[in-house]
């Protein structure tokens, strides 16, 4: 199936006084339609920046300085604000990480609701409102027929998110771009809009690119993950694969650092290091400094994405031409 | 609703109080009205009866009884100047104050909030950068100059607006407006602009510094990537969230404007409140000063519950009691 995102190469930089910040670097990959996507990292590796040039929401002086985005085929990286205002809410929705701070606290609910579905489907007002009751159905409010008054301050952090999640969808976007949408909730919260999340997008056939840095999360939800380090992929493939069987070293040192459930560890295994800053990251790999497998090439050429059986890694570990081999022998699994 | 509006207003009661006690103590304190009234010339006995038909040989509560009494019934007994009862004077005068008053708030406000709005959006386009500057003067500039450089250029070299007066004016019951004659319109127009100017920079300033905080916030983010149109951000979302501050500070600026325009119809000759009271200090005109000291109190604490109740208009956080929680 022809893929319903496709993102090329793509670079996105930040003009500073002390010279550009490359933010992200030829950052590719692809989202078929009805696909869920994670997207993992630590802070700062690019993994929010990569939704926001999708939604094309950077924030000045960030731009995107190279490469492609391409939305079923057509290139929207490079329309301008009001082409691509009519892209954003209808063809791809957005979900921020605080709930708490997303919504006006000026309007009621109902009235941002019909607001955003009379923007994009040109409903009358009594029309857009059973919608607006319908999509608070749909997110599990109760009563709402009654809610739909009422104004963001007087709902629960979770009910807001819920809130949230139905201004995301309520124009029937294709594509969902969620940036950390469980982080700012409790724990027993957050397996709940989840799983709405994930029903929600099933029933529609809606695809989504889930940001976040909890690992529980994109097992539970995605269909296949990108690891992101220094505003680069690292690796991606499918879920399972990349939790079971980790390509990178980067990749596997993030899975063995989830704290395992079934049995108590003394101590948790870490990646020694810290990821680079911008303005420093080394030559060659980015991870180089950090890898417990590094050799003479890591140091000098930056790896590509390479196929490695189901998963695509960008290792030189996977690569034939270098001079260190037998990458299986090296792994412990 | 109610409740509120009486809580409020109960709180009021206790700053009119102490502002009546101390228009009242004026009396006692500021010069002796006694030796004011009878001249150079008179006789202990006609000195007396004085005493006794002001009532100033009564306990001081009764006194200041009497007085609060009086004032409720907006009687401020006689000027010392004009020997006509303060009352009246008052009521000639305030409406060429509140008019000025009403013009130059409207002034500040229809051009200080889009031009706020305008240089919280554009801040870097060389217009916005104009206004910048622009504000800098209106508000580094004393009143007074820029009255007298606005007579210079509309009345004396131009010749299009007069520099001083209210132009002609119609009686509407007690009430003497300006505002239906051609050279009572025309009248207006200098001096509003002169005690607007300082409002209205600072009116501009307000609106951009909030502009540029609420453009910053997550809901506008999240507004814009809902796809909404940029009107109705900028001025649905946006604008609406800055109002709180603004009328804060637009209410009490209206305050400062009906009573301290003073300066304003002393350049112009504006026959108003201001210039009643500038001339009743000159001849320590008490009965006038401790008026005029009481109704400003009135004004400022009426503003103040008004500007409480758009509050509960604008934003809905405040509004307590009908809201209900869910979980």
């Amino acid at each position: 199936m022809a893929p319903l995102l496709e993102v090329r190469d793509l670079r996105v930089e930040f003009p500073t006084r002390r010279g550009i910040l490359t933010a992200l670097d030829g950052v590719s990959f692809s989202i078929a339609p009805g696909e869920v996507l994670g997207v993992v990292g630590e802070s700062g590796a690019g993994k929010s920046m990569t939704g926001a040039a999708i939604i094309g929401l950077l924030e000045p002086p960030g731009r995107i300085a190279g490469g492609q985005i391409l939305l079923n085929g057509k290139r929207i990286d490079n329309l301008r604000y009001d082409q691509m205002r009519r892209i954003r809410g209808r063809e791809i929705g957005a979900i921020f990480q605080d709930p708490l701070t997303t919504l006006n606290p000026l309007y009621t609910v109902g009235e941002q609701l019909v607001e955003t579905i009379r923007t994009h489907l040109g409903l009358d007002g009594a029309e857009a409102r059973k919608r607006a009751i319908g999509w608070l159905e749909m997110v599990g409010i109760p009563a709402a027929a009654q809610r739909v008054d009422s104004y963001p301050h007087e709902f629960s952090g979770g009910m807001r998110q819920r809130v949230v999640i139905a201004l995301a969808l309520c124009a029937e976007p294709k594509l969902i771009v969620a940036d950390e949408p469980t982080t700012a909730l409790d724990v027993s919260i957050q397996a709940q809009v989840i799983a709405l999340l994930k029903g929600l997008a099933r029933d529609k056939g809606t695809s989504m690119m889930l940001v976040t840095h909890d690992m529980g999360v994109i097992a539970e939800t995605a269909d296949r993950v990108a690891v992101m380090y220094a505003g680069r992929i690292a690796e991606i493939g499918p879920v399972r694969e990349v939790v079971k069987h980790p390509k990178h070293p980067y990749s596997a040192g993030l899975m063995a650092s989830i704290p395992p459930l079934d049995r108590k560890v003394e101590h948790l295994a870490q990646i020694d290091g810290a990821m680079p800053r911008l303005s420093a990251i080394p030559r060659g790999c980015a991870f180089n400094p950090r890898c417990p497998e590094v050799f003479a090439r890591c140091l000098v050429e930056r790896p590509a994405l390479l196929a490695t059986g189901a998963t695509e890694a960008a290792c030189w570990l996977y690569d034939a031409a270098s001079e260190k081999h037998a990458p299986e022998a090296m792994r412990h699994g | 609703m109610l409740a509120f509006i009486i809580s409020r207003i109960l709180q009021a009661l206790p700053v009119m109080a102490v502002v009546a006690l101390i228009s009242f103590a004026m009396f006692a304190y500021v010069g002796d009205p006694v030796a004011i009234m009878l001249g150079q010339d008179f006789t202990e006995q006609q000195r007396q009866a004085l005493v006794a038909s002001l009532g100033l040989d009564q306990p001081f509560f009764v006194q200041f009884g009497k007085f609060i009494w009086n004032a409720l019934h907006g009687e401020f007994g006689l000027s010392y100047r004009l020997s006509r009862p303060v009352a009246e004077l008052i009521e000639e005068r305030a409406p060429a104050t509140l008019e000025l008053a009403f013009c130059a708030a409207l002034v500040s406000l229809c051009i200080g909030v889009p031009m706020g709005v305008y240089t919280g959006l554009y801040r870097n386009s060389w217009l916005s950068r104009f206004f910048l500057t622009f504000s800098l003067i209106g508000v580094s500039l004393p009143t007074f100059l820029i009255g007298i450089l606005l007579i210079l250029v509309f009345s004396v070299w131009l010749g299009w607006l007069p520099s001083f007066g209210r132009g002609d004016t119609v009686q509407l019951g007690w009430w003497s407006t300006g505002l239906l004659t051609v050279s009572g319109l025309k009248a207006l127009v200098l001096p509003s602009v002169t005690l607007g100017m300082f409002q209205l920079t600072l009116i501009m300033r307000l609106v951009r510094a909030e502009m540029l905080e609420v453009l910053r916030t997550d809901y506008i983010k999240f507004a814009r990537a809902r796809g909404l149109a940029n009107r109705a951000i900028n001025f649905g979302h946006a604008l609406k969230n800055t109002l709180v501050p603004v009328i804060t500070v637009a209410g009490l600026q209206l305050g400062g404007i009906i009573a301290f325009a003073i300066v304003t119809e002393t350049v112009f000759q504006w026959p108003g409140m201001g210039l009643l009271f500038i001339q009743s200090v000159n001849s320590a005109d008490i009965p006038v000063m401790a008026a005029y000291l009481m109704l400003i109190a009135l004004v400022f604490v009426t503003i103040n519950l008004v500007v409480d109740l758009l509050y509960y208009a604008v934003d809905p956080r405040l509004r307590v009691g009908g809201a209900k929680r869910g979980h």
